[in-house]
């Protein structure tokens, strides 16, 4: 098996917190603007970690110049968010010790939104008091770094009201990284609540193939080396029925059987998406906390046979993905059909 | 295979250029520098313990930052005359207000534990400086802590801020003994969940972790802060073969690997040159390394994949390089 590391370049070292590059804050439209994930026919796991906030070119447009992407499902994901949150609100969790690393999230995190779409949003800061503005969501607040009641829901919870990213923070002491934080309602089959308050290699330890080949404790280790203020990405994939973002543990019930049926369904195109979880890494600078910020795509076999490159590419790695790592995504039921109509049938 | 690509490390090369906008006297030996962005820009936050590299000259050096590290407005360190030492305090004492200088981002290598249920904080002369960082971010967070400073008794730099942080429950001695007899006390009376930090000379932070570690303190919540690899003198020579061009040279007993490769012209990017940075990083291919570093992991030290080449060397007589 060829395990590739992708090299982060020579450019790795850039960390720059005064110039977020700008862009028009114009929303591109789903496919062009759609990280699609696949370089190669052939898919295999690796430590695709990049430098974040570069450019990548797609057959269809392009992605990754900025870290927080917001795009025309924005106010709906925001919605489906609180939804699943007043449903369930173990998705938000926040150990006590983290509160400051909620801070340090809010006070990276916004000032980077800011500078993305001036247009639209501004942050300003002096000392401890913050003020806000959103316009996508007519917000003008003002809040106290530390001060948790100054926000209506708390920091994480607030970050999240603002963001269409899921959150989760890992604190660093041991020598290892622990999920002791985190706002996730749009999980591909795994649960903060769960996992919440275990370390970054328990979390990872069921993964096939991945032990053997020490990817994780290679991602671990260099995880644990990044300084604060740098900040990474990488991509990761699965499949989801119909266009659910909320597939987490507890909600399986309600998501699960769709797996098996959609498989005879000749509506099978639209309803079958290929799901893209652009995740950034960023050490954070005040607390030295891992922030992971987990964003959610997700395209139907329709609108990816738009794209006829895509298309070839994606009905490839489907039917060559090694039957281990198919059953662990949770596509091995579907992956055939979905790549034998990919590939011309019908 | 190497543990993690050189090419994925983060580097440190990044840096700023500002303005010296203070400096002050603590006492004969201790001069306060302060430093702000020449454009009036913010400047990053950092993480309580953190250190910069400043370059002056041909020198370059770490200093702990002595502010909390939460929105600064400058960045505070406390340079200490060392008349024998390499040169780069002489240089860094003759800065004044208004020069411009060269620093790295702020690094962090003796991070607080943010789970702790206390911090117990332990600074020895010079030593105070990482952890006034702590012990101010401490009081900002809320966070419980308790401070024991031990100085000679006409040079207590930054007691006066470690009193108005402190007050009558910070722990001050002039010498070492009646420190000795109070830390056995101390180290027993702790809340269960405490953390110990230390920062001083040397043999200070070893006696210190001896004891806790004799009196039963789990290792994990030891944290004590090294500016320097102990470079432990001149080594042996050896041979180093570079891998991509055949070629095979001998590094001298008083040389580094890092000088020794300079020499022939291989440049490696490098800016500690004392094995804190994790600059150097070099893949090696065969042999085993005799590291003298403080930046790999001890279980990447035992795999022998990388050597940080500005203090390491072979362990025995041969080093092959992915070079
Ligand atoms: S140059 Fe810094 S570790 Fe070698």
């Amino acid at each position: 098996m060829n395990v590739e590391m992708q090299s982060a370049g020579s450019s790795t070292d850039e960390i720059d917190f005064q110039e977020v590059p700008t862009f028009e804050s114009e929303v591109p439209n789903r496919i062009s603007g759609f990280p699609f994930p696949f370089r190669d026919d052939v898919y295999r796991y690796s430590t695709n970690v990049e430098p974040a906030l570069q450019l990548v070119q797609t057959e269809a447009g392009s992605w990754g110049d900025r870290i927080i992407d917001i795009d025309s499902n924005y106010l709906e994901e925001l919605n489906l968010r609180e939804t699943v949150l007043r449903l369930d609100p173990t998705r938000l969790q926040v150990m006590s010790h983290m509160r400051p690393a909620a801070w340090d999230a809010i006070t990276t995190v916004l000032p980077q939104m800011a500078a993305t779409y001036p247009d639209i949003m501004k942050f300003e800061r002096q000392g401890n008091q913050c003020r806000w503005q959103n316009g996508l969501q007519d917000i003008d607040l003002e809040f106290t770094v530390g001060a948790d009641e100054t926000l209506p829901e708390g920091p994480l919870h607030f970050l999240g009201s603002q963001i269409q990213d899921d959150i989760v923070l890992m604190d660093q002491r041991e020598g290892s990284l622990w999920l002791d934080a985190g706002l996730v309602t749009f999980a591909a089959d795994w649960s903060v609540g769960f996992d919440v308050g275990m370390r970054f290699l328990e979390i990872h330890g069921p993964v096939p193939r991945v032990h053997e080949e020490r990817i994780i404790t290679r991602a671990h280790q260099f995880l644990l080396r990044l300084q604060p203020g740098e900040q990474y990405r990488r991509t990761n994939w699965t499949m989801t029925v119909d266009r659910r973002l909320d597939t987490s543990t507890e909600t399986y019930p309600e998501w699960g059987k769709d797996r098996t049926l959609v498989v005879d369904d000749p509506t099978l195109p639209d309803r079958l998406h290929l799901r893209v979880e652009v995740q950034h890494l960023i050490k954070l600078p005040a607390t030295g906390a891992l922030l992971f910020l987990v964003r959610t795509y997700l395209a139907s076999l329709r609108e990816i046979a738009t794209v006829p490159e895509w298309r070839t590419r994606l009905g490839k790695v489907l039917e060559e993905l090694p039957s281990d790592m198919a059953e662990y995504k949770g596509i091995d039921r579907y992956r055939n059909a979905a790549a034998h109509w990919l590939q011309g049938g019908d | 295979m190497t543990a993690i690509p050189v090419a994925m490390r983060p580097r440190v090369s990044k840096q700023m250029i500002l303005e010296v906008v203070d400096v002050r006297d603590l006492s004969p030996k201790v001069r306060s520098f302060s430093f702000a962005s020449i454009s009036g820009q913010q400047l990053p936050a950092f993480v309580p313990g953190s250190h910069i590299v400043v370059e002056l000259g041909s020198k370059s050096n770490s200093y702990s930052l002595t502010g909390s590290g939460q929105y600064p407005d400058a960045y505070t360190i406390s340079v200490a005359l060392a008349p024998e030492g390499n040169g780069g305090s002489k240089a860094m004492h003759q800065l004044q207000v208004g020069d411009s200088i060269k620093v790295s981002y702020p690094r962090s290598a003796f991070a607080p534990v943010a789970s702790a249920r206390h911090h117990l904080f332990i600074a020895a002369g010079i030593g105070i400086t990482p952890i006034l960082s702590h012990a101010r971010a401490a009081e900002e967070l809320g966070r419980s802590s308790s401070l024991m400073y031990v100085f000679r008794p006409t040079s207590g730099v930054h007691l006066q801020e470690c009193r108005s942080i402190y007050g009558t429950t910070l722990t001050e001695y002039t010498d070492r003994e009646s420190f000795n007899s109070s830390l056995r006390s101390a180290l027993l009376n702790q809340p269960i969940g405490t953390h110990l930090y230390v920062c001083g000379p040397a043999g200070f932070m070893s006696s210190v972790l001896r004891l806790a570690e004799e009196m039963g303190w789990p290792t994990e919540r030891l944290h004590s802060e090294h500016f320097e690899a102990d470079v432990q003198g001149p080594g042996k020579n050896f041979q180093v073969t570079l891998a991509q061009s055949g070629q095979t040279i001998t590094v001298p007993g008083t040389k580094s690997l890092l000088e020794a490769l300079e020499g022939i012209g291989i440049s490696v990017p490098n800016m500690c040159r004392k094995g804190v940075c994790g600059e150097c990083a070099v893949p090696v291919l065969k042999g085993r390394v005799e590291h003298r570093d403080l930046y790999l992991t001890d279980e990447e030290k035992a795999l022998h994949e990388t050597v940080m080449c500005c203090v390491s060397r072979a362990q025995e007589q041969e080093l092959e390089l992915d070079l």
